[in-house]
């Protein structure tokens, strides 16, 4: 299993999804990924792209203005 | 999502598509404003999708968006937006995702008549066919008065079950969703565009104008979206913040900008976008003096930082006057 971290601070949604889609891309089944953002807007939709597209978030927390989530790449 | 529902309900399988351009309004200015904190930061894109149960592709075209922008065809509508254009290019950006992806047609939410740019009877051929996608684009909501397409001629759907709503009222539409038991939904009327704003079409024609060019790269176009813009002189512009949020926002460019903030009281975060003499420097900090507690002080301290890191700081006057010059506000 693969633990990688996406630096998606400064984007605005839906960057940061769209920097997550395509990184998931590249990972496999069981993979971690943490995203790391600024957008407020992250804790909303990149849970939301998780549910619709079948991975597991993990994680979320926030602090000093930056929002992380922690998701585990499903199967589909 | 009517036109997904009314697809899916014949056991069709629906996937969504949603194309960045940059110049979607949802997200971006309620993620940065204070004032918006408390407003829900949904992309509608995928609670649709989660509501209806599918699967959301989101694409990036920023890049490909600049020679639709740039330089449409079609025309501009009433502001800088290209809509014509615009469909044009999605439908065909899908249709190339469909052949990438193995599905057999595109589905749109289109209603003939329904914009006054992009949705009309005569414009609805020319996008299927200027797209590419031509019988491979099925407008199921306004189906029955449009030629049978391809899904329709080979059976795919059932052309009778398909609708033929028209015009600019969302009645029907409204109808239809209480009728597939959807009670919340998007804005009806659109409005997800910030090229259809007059203000932000305003300030990006200024860019144009002021580069002599109309290319742009995606931190223009956000930071178009925050912020007061005044333009003293044609070489530079001052992008003032209007709340904490927005400040926050701007601390991120100011290796891009010269930068500049008032030490003394309190105030915004302010940008220079251009290429301001030491003169101007002046001139813009008196001006950004105006809105802080500042403003009525003899004197205040105003720090400026170059796009180096280094910091200067100067005393100015608050620039005295009612209001600035109307030419200056963009």
């Amino acid at each position: 299993m693969i633990k990688e971290v996406l630096n998606a601070r400064r984007l605005l949604c839906p960057l940061p999804v769209i920097r997550t889609q395509d990184k998931v891309k590249q990972l496999q089944p069981g993979d971690q990924l943490e995203v790391i953002c600024t957008d407020p807007g992250v804790m909303q939709d990149i849970p939301a792209w998780c549910r619709i597209n079948g991975h597991t978030v993990l994680e979320t927390r926030s602090g000093d203005h930056e929002y992380v989530i922690v998701l585990e790449v499903g199967s589909c | 999502m009517l036109a997904a529902k009314t697809v899916m309900e014949q056991g069709v399988h629906v996937e969504g598509i949603n194309f960045f351009t940059g110049f979607c309004v949802e997200g971006h200015t309620h993620a940065i404003r204070e004032k918006d904190k408390a407003k829900p930061k949904r992309n509608n894109a995928l609670w649709v999708a989660e509501q209806l149960g599918i699967k959301l592709h989101i694409v990036d075209v920023i890049e490909e968006y600049k020679k639709v922008l740039i330089n449409p065809k079609h025309g501009y509508g009433a502001n800088m937006n290209p809509c014509l254009d615009c469909k044009i290019f999605m439908v065909n950006k899908a249709k190339q995702w469909i052949s990438e992806n193995g599905f057999d047609y595109i589905i749109t939410g289109e209603v003939i008549g329904q914009r006054p740019m992009s949705q009309r009877k005569w414009t609805m051929p020319i996008i299927a066919e200027q797209s590419g996608a031509d019988d491979r684009l099925l407008r199921p909501l306004c189906a029955k008065n449009l030629a049978p397409t391809l899904p329709e001629r080979e059976g795919w759907v059932d052309r009778e079950k398909l609708h033929s709503i028209t015009g600019r009222s969302r009645k029907p539409q409204m109808a239809m969703a209480e009728k597939f038991g959807l009670k919340d939904y998007a804005q009806p009327a659109g409005g997800c565009c910030f090229l259809t704003d007059k203000f932000y079409s305003a300030k990006l024609v200024d860019l144009w104008t002021a580069r002599q060019s109309k290319d742009y790269e995606l931190d223009d176009v956000m930071l178009l979206k925050v912020g007061r813009h005044i333009r003293p002189k044609p070489h530079f512009k001052m992008i003032i913040a209007r709340e904490e949020g927005e400040g926050r926002f701007m601390e991120g460019y100011r290796r891009d900008f010269i930068s500049m903030v008032c030490t003394s009281h309190t105030g915004p975060m302010v940008l220079l976008d251009g290429e301001p003499s030491a003169e101007d420097l002046y001139l813009a900090a008196s001006i950004t003096a105006r809105y802080g507690q500042g403003k009525n002080a003899d004197q205040v301290d105003m720090t400026i930082r170059d796009k180096d890191g280094s910091e200067r700081t100067i005393q100015v006057k608050p620039l005295a006057g009612e209001k600035l010059p109307e030419e200056w506000v963009i």
